[in-house]
């Protein structure tokens, strides 16, 4: 099962995420087996592939709601696979899940405010929601309103933001752009390099291959459950073969 | 979404409806086919005139027996703000945990029960009290604290035991594993207070404060002056703690909330906990209030508890409150005022508004639209 690989290049930065040989499964299905893949310190890593890949269960994995049949998963040297989610999130990693999973009979507030939950310096919640709202201005426009009743891009804004409020070292987005109008997958892109420049790690989901793969510096493209390729996500996307292969380009 | 709606709705094609987002709440129109349209509206409108004559029937009703018995009205309506009272500490178990799990806790009822027993075996059996003397009323205020523990405790061990494990089976599981706890804990009642029913000594002393002929009994004064601070403290648990934020997220998406760093498992516990308290102060209430304890009382007063819970809209809170109530009051009208039809038609009588309630607002008073799924 070893993945092809583009083209081996530098990774800078110290290995943050690690995750070995991880197989998940919901009963007797494997939703992934054996997948192999890291994320160092700075960087934006895109985990692509189809409808039923296997990628938001990785992501679950990782954040803790879902168990790992085998391998294992460490976080900045320590191994996180078998926490809970809540132990997870206070580690450093906080996910912004499929389906966007607001709390939708709550207001835009309410639901930065639970973002920050675990932490207690109130001047720091209260520069990262400056940021947060900074970073998406419609949500500033709409802080009283329930989250319920927004649209799904303002939704979207909302679910980043509000994994934001976590002040988390690696950020996980589980398809940002899902459901989006064009030009609201640029704006969720560009705000992802902008939240890197901030210095935040982030690993992200997608169907959305070609706009992933423009932002990320490293790439996985999964299939089935499996690692398919990995390499240079600039490379990857400039390749018209790979791309018509698995991007669906 | 490419449907030509206004800006200021959402249009949700899985459900049929718009939902408007214009001012405070959200309104939610149905979306009416066309072919079926004239028989929805000619029965809407037959519904409507239904409920307002029912309504226009029942306030006649009410005028009648005040008018006709000012003082028994008076005298009755208090006794059933009384009873409404307890009925509402218990029909907050039943939502508190139905709203965090979606489970119709069965035992609850019986949790009440042994409330009521705890209280009389360690206030009137291990403190020893007797009537009305300070040092009495200080040993019920240490017992009711006491009580709040033990059954929040019980609540606790119950989900912990019982429900925790089958959170992700199939709603039948955790149901049955509730009446099977219900079991027990009458069982357990049955070892602590026998079959039969037992009479206890009251704290509280017989009598009240005379307005003319209306009387307000010093078991009314102590009922409310415990449940309205027990009500504010809840209120101000669940909305402004962090804890109580916990429980709101929680239950509205228990996968999310482990993603905000929730301790989803601690906050069902405290869940739990604050209605099991809740159980175990109308136990004592009860107590004071007829100074008889039963091991089947759990299951009467569970099911009114249970139908005010229904009645405000299961799930929330403050429809808890109101409902219990409501069902107090309505069922001492119909016991006791000289048109009702008596204590046997109490339950038929309850039990027919709440499917009248139903029937006309499934939601229940206070209950959320059933479109949420965004």
């Amino acid at each position: 099962m070893t993945a092809l690989n583009v083209e081996s290049t530098d990774r800078n930065g110290e290995l943050m995420l690690d995750v070995k040989d991880l197989a998940v499964y919901y009963g007797n299905i494997a939703a992934v087996k054996g997948l192999s893949l890291t994320v160092h310190k700075g960087e934006i890593v895109t985990l692509i592939g189809s409808n039923g890949a296997g990628k938001s269960t990785t992501l679950r994995t990782i954040s803790g709601l879902l168990k790992p049949r085998t391998g294992t998963i460490d976080f900045n040297g320590q191994r996180i696979s078998g926490r809970e989610g809540h132990e997870v999130v206070a580690l450093g990693i906080c996910q912004s899940p499929e389906g966007r999973r607001i709390f939708p009979r709550m207001t835009v507030s309410e639901n930065l405010d639970l973002g920050a939950f675990l932490r207690r310096d109130t001047d720091g919640i209260a520069a990262d929601r400056a940021r947060v709202l900074d970073l998406f201005p419609r949500l500033a426009d709409r802080i009283n309103q329930k989250a319920g009743t927004m649209s799904g891009g303002e939704q979207q804004m909302l679910a980043v933001g509000r994994a934001l409020m976590g002040s988390p070292q690696l950020l996980v987005l589980d398809e940002p752009s899902m459901g989006l109008a064009p030009v609201l997958v640029d704006l969720i892109f560009d705000t992802i390099e902008t939240i890197r420049e901030q210095g935040t790690t982030v690993l992200v989901v997608e169907q959305n291959a070609l706009a992933a793969l423009r932002v990320a510096d490293y790439a996985y493209v999964l299939e089935s459950g499996v690692l398919k390729m990995q390499g240079d996500a600039k490379k990857m996307a400039e390749n018209d073969d790979i791309v018509k292969a698995y991007l669906g380009g | 979404m490419g449907h030509n709606v206004p800006p200021d709705l959402l249009f949700f094609p899985s459900e049929g409806v718009f939902i408007s987002t214009k001012g405070r709440h959200m309104t939610i129109t149905a979306v009416e086919k066309a072919d079926n349209r004239p028989t929805l509206l000619r029965r809407e409108k037959i519904e409507r005139v239904l409920a307002y004559g029912l309504l226009v029937a029942a306030a006649i009703w009410l005028l009648w027996n005040a008018i006709g018995a000012p003082v028994q009205f008076a005298n009755v309506t208090l006794g059933g703000i009384r009873t409404g009272a307890i009925y509402a500490l218990v029909a907050l178990g039943y939502t508190l945990v139905y709203g965090i799990i979606e489970l119709i806790n069965f035992a609850h009822g019986d949790l009440f029960m042994l409330g009521s027993v705890f209280s009389a075996l360690i206030l009137v059996n291990f403190f020893g009290a007797g009537t009305g003397s300070p040092k009495d009323w200080a040993l019920m205020i240490l017992t009711l604290i006491i009580v709040m523990a033990m059954c929040a405790g019980m609540n606790v061990a119950a989900e912990f035991i019982g429900y925790r494990r089958l959170r992700r089976a199939p709603k039948l599981a955790p149901l049955i594993t509730a009446v099977g706890i219900s079991f027990i804990f009458q069982w357990l009642g049955i070892v602590l207070n026998g079959s039969a029913p037992k009479s206890w000594p009251k704290v509280i002393p017989n009598g009240g404060i005379h307005f003319g002929d209306v009387i307000l009994d010093y078991s009314t004064i102590v009922v409310i002056a415990v449940t309205l601070p027990l009500l504010g403290l809840m209120t101000y648990l669940v909305q402004q703690t962090r804890q109580g934020k916990a429980m709101r997220a929680t239950a509205q998406d228990q996968d999310a909330a482990r993603l905000m760093g929730i301790n989803v498992n601690r906050t069902i516990s405290f869940t739990f906990g604050l209605g099991g308290a809740m159980a175990g102060a109308a136990g004592l209430l009860y107590l004071e209030t007829f100074g008889t304890t039963r091991y089947d009382a759990g299951f009467q007063l569970g099911l009114m508890a249970f139908t005010a819970a229904v009645l405000g809209g299961i799930g929330n809170l403050k429809g808890a409150v109101v409902g219990g109530f409501i069902i107090g009051v309505i069922q001492a009208w119909n016991d006791g005022l000289p048109h009702g039809l008596g204590q046997q038609w109490s339950q038929s009588v309850v039990f027919t508004i709440l499917i009248l309630l139903m029937v006309f607002k499934p939601e229940g008073l206070y209950g959320k639209p059933t479109v949420e799924k965004v």
